[in-house]
């Protein structure tokens, strides 16, 4: 292979690095060898070789086949990898078109600044007493000072969150009725073909994935930081596959910021990230979204959904209906939060929520931090049957509200 | 046989009746050459498991095939030990009065051999063509194992020892999509989507496969197939439903759809009631008019 074949093509593996492939030195030596097997002549096979080679996710087929086309297409000229890194920032960090909802660290700021005691450390956890404690835990999220906030973050993160196992295929040395025959036979090689004393294998658990998806829309504004704040929680604190996705017009997933560590930049992440804050709600739409395009990769083995919303919407109802009648058949159960539920006039008679309503297996409120307590203790306490449900047909009449268990 | 080049490789497949795309030829190409397993993701029914089959066909030797599901573990999938037959013959040696060791009881003669040890273990034959199906079936736990499996092709069993192939098998991997399997194992692998095939080369593929299909209604099968991959439905029909309908109809006796045996046969094609609701009067009017015109 000549020199100038062999730099261009480390040279392109690195372009590929920075567009965030995962490519590695290995993989480019494998790719060198099998350039020995193709005629380097046609581009079709180079192209199919370092595809195969260099690609192993789908969804990066796209970006290699651009990032190809401008490296592999004008030789002669002069090849600098920087449009091609822009061409990767374009995609992966785009600039915000909405103004994100204020998010902690301004508010923050805001209170430092109006109280002006910006050198006190933060020590409300261990100020508050048991009242203080009590009002705050019952106080709707939207009410809260910017002061309060703070402490309710705090409290927020004393929450124990545990997801009741399930119990899975896999099977474990223990006492079950299941006969560890491999074992068995090793116990009673002494006894010289008499099986005396059995060895048993029993069900090994794992924690079931969770999916959260979140309304973010104008009208759930109030609630929008500290729900986020919640599922950041939840994605930390839960060992198990946690996938978060919110939505107003359209579905965004944001499963990976939420992985960042550190909380403020977690949320900024996600609020660069989300194209739509506070627009307006199409529930159907960005539910069918979800099942179309992530329901069958995200909601296996015995994942539980949690919706969280309010039920506004501007969407076509027909739609929404559709979707949230596949979206509890594909999920082990589907839990519909809603945090007006929390005010005790509420009634569910929103045309969203009318609709929805006949396919939700639990309908509980997120409105302060009771209610997010409650939910940690029913999270644990899920129990191992499947939740019985009542056929519905999506085309029925308005189905009744009460078909939903309310707690 | 040995592959010498694409254009070989490409043309022994079509030999199989299986119309593989450039792509898809290089690729199998190179995981040939440079012995690294296939790694095949793709819609339902577009022909991964297929490619195994005729892999196997083309290089003349077996085909040995582990299908996974979730809790698969090495017993089913590597090795297990005859408890039956240890049994009888510790029995029959206690009836001469003799006691058998524990070297002679966990021997080869008292090993069952599943799917991967086939494939490694050294009989004196070609190696085989491992087909592994539908991974994403299978839990992270044996996804792990194979990642052993895979880079060493050897497998070692405490009681006899290591045991490693002479000649890797060829390996393909099949994957649903309906999780993610994990990157390092696909990193060990070479990688391609198998898309839905072009009009053209699936009517290729419905006149190879469904010989006695009249041109006429293997063109409309076809051409309303990919009408239907157009539409929003939430399962589209795969390549293998393209052939069982053409079989159906054939079966029925018909040289050319129209709107009511559409409806009729539809449940060949569609496999929710969601999908099958939406593809009902005017929309399967327009469809077929739309595949009338083209064709």
């Amino acid at each position: 292979m000549n020199g100038a074949l062999l730099r261009n093509l480390l040279l392109f593996g690195r372009v590929l690095r920075t567009l965030g492939l995962d490519v590695n030195p290995g993989r480019m030596i494998d790719l060198v060898t099998a350039l020995e097997f193709i005629s380097i002549g046609s581009r079709s096979d180079f192209y199919h070789a370092a595809r195969g080679l260099l690609v192993h996710r789908r969804e990066d087929i796209p970006l290699f086949d651009e990032a190809f086309e401008v490296f592999w297409r004008s030789r002669g000229r002069k090849l600098t990898s920087l449009d091609l890194r822009a061409l990767g920032e374009r995609r992966r960090f785009r600039r915000p078109r909405f103004v994100p909802p204020p998010l902690v660290e301004e508010s923050m700021a805001s209170t430092s600044q109006s109280t002006n005691a910006s050198d006190e450390p933060p020590l409300i956890q261990a100020t508050l007493t048991y009242s203080e404690r009590e009002v705050l835990r019952q106080k709707d999220f939207s009410d809260l000072t910017a002061e309060e906030l703070k402490a309710v973050q705090w409290l927020m993160a004393e929450i124990v969150w545990r997801v009741r196992e399930r119990r899975t295929r896999r099977r474990r040395p223990g006492h079950g009725r299941l006969i560890d025959f491999r074992r068995t036979v090793r116990l009673n090689l002494r006894y010289g073909g008499e099986l005396l004393d059995w060895a048993e294998r029993e069900p090994k658990s794992k924690p079931r994935p969770l999916v959260i998806i979140a309304d973010v829309s104008g009208s759930m504004e109030r609630y929008t930081r500290l729900l986020l704040l919640f599922t950041y929680g939840l994605a930390k604190a839960l060992e198990q596959r946690v996938e978060a996705f919110v939505f107003s017009t359209r579905l965004t997933r944001i499963t990976r910021q939420l992985k960042e560590r550190n909380l403020d930049r977690a949320l900024r992440e996600v609020s660069h990230t989300v194209p739509d804050w506070s627009g307006g709600t199409r529930i159907g739409e960005a539910l069918r979204t979800f099942n179309f395009e992530w329901g069958r990769r995200v909601l296996g083995s015995g994942a539980l959904t949690l919706v969280i919303s309010d039920g506004w919407d501007c969407g076509d109802i027909g739609v929404l209906r559709e979707e949230i009648a596949r979206l509890q058949r594909s999920s082990r159960r589907l839990i519909w939060l809603n945090p007006l539920l929390g005010s005790p006039e509420y009634q569910p008679l929103t045309r969203g929520i009318q609709a929805a309503l006949p396919f939700i297996d639990d309908f509980l409120p997120v409105h302060n931090l009771a209610s997010l307590e409650d939910l940690a203790e029913h999270l644990a306490n899920l129990t191992e049957h499947r939740p019985e449900r009542r056929q519905v047909s999506i085309r029925s009449a308005l189905p009744s509200p009460s078909s939903a268990s309310r707690s | 046989m040995t592959v010498a080049s694409i254009d070989a490789l490409q043309a022994a497949l079509r030999g199989q009746r299986y119309f593989a795309s450039r792509g898809l030829a290089t690729t199998m190409f190179l995981s040939l050459k440079l012995r690294r397993p296939l790694f095949l993701e793709g819609e339902a029914g577009v022909g991964k498991t297929e490619v195994a089959k005729v892999l196997a066909d083309l290089l003349q030797t077996e085909l040995i095939r582990l299908q996974c599901y979730e809790g698969l573990d090495v017993h089913h999938a590597v090795y297990e030990w005859n408890y039956t037959r240890q049994m009888m013959h510790i029995r029959l040696l206690e009836s001469r009065g003799d006691r058998p060791t524990e070297a002679e009881l966990f021997g080869p003669e008292f090993l069952l051999r599943r799917p991967l040890l086939q494939a490694i273990e050294d009989n004196g034959k070609k190696p085989p063509v491992l087909l592994i199906d539908e991974i994403d079936r299978s839990d992270e736990e044996f996804e792990a194992f194979l990642l052993e499996i895979l880079s060493d092709f050897q497998i070692t069993i405490p009681e006899i020892g290591t045991i490693k192939a002479a000649q890797p098998p060829a390996v393909v991997v099949t994957s649903n999509r309906t999780r993610e399997v994990h990157d390092a194992l696909k990193r060990r692998c070479l990688y391609y989507w198998i898309d839905y095939p072009t009009f053209e080369s699936e009517l290729q593929i419905v006149l190879a496969k469904v010989p006695e299909a009249p041109a006429k209604l293997a063109r409309q099968v076809t051409g309303f197939i990919q009408e239907l991959r157009q539409a929003e439905l939430y399962k589209v029909p795969g390549i293998a439903e393209t052939l069982e309908w053409t079989a159906a109809l054939v079966a029925l006796d018909r040289d050319a759809l129209d709107e009511t045996i559409i409806v009729e046969t539809l449940g060949v094609v569609l496999k929710y009631q969601d999908d099958v609701e939406k593809v009902q009067g005017e929309a399967v009017t327009n469809m077929l008019n739309r595949v009338r015109a083209g064709v």
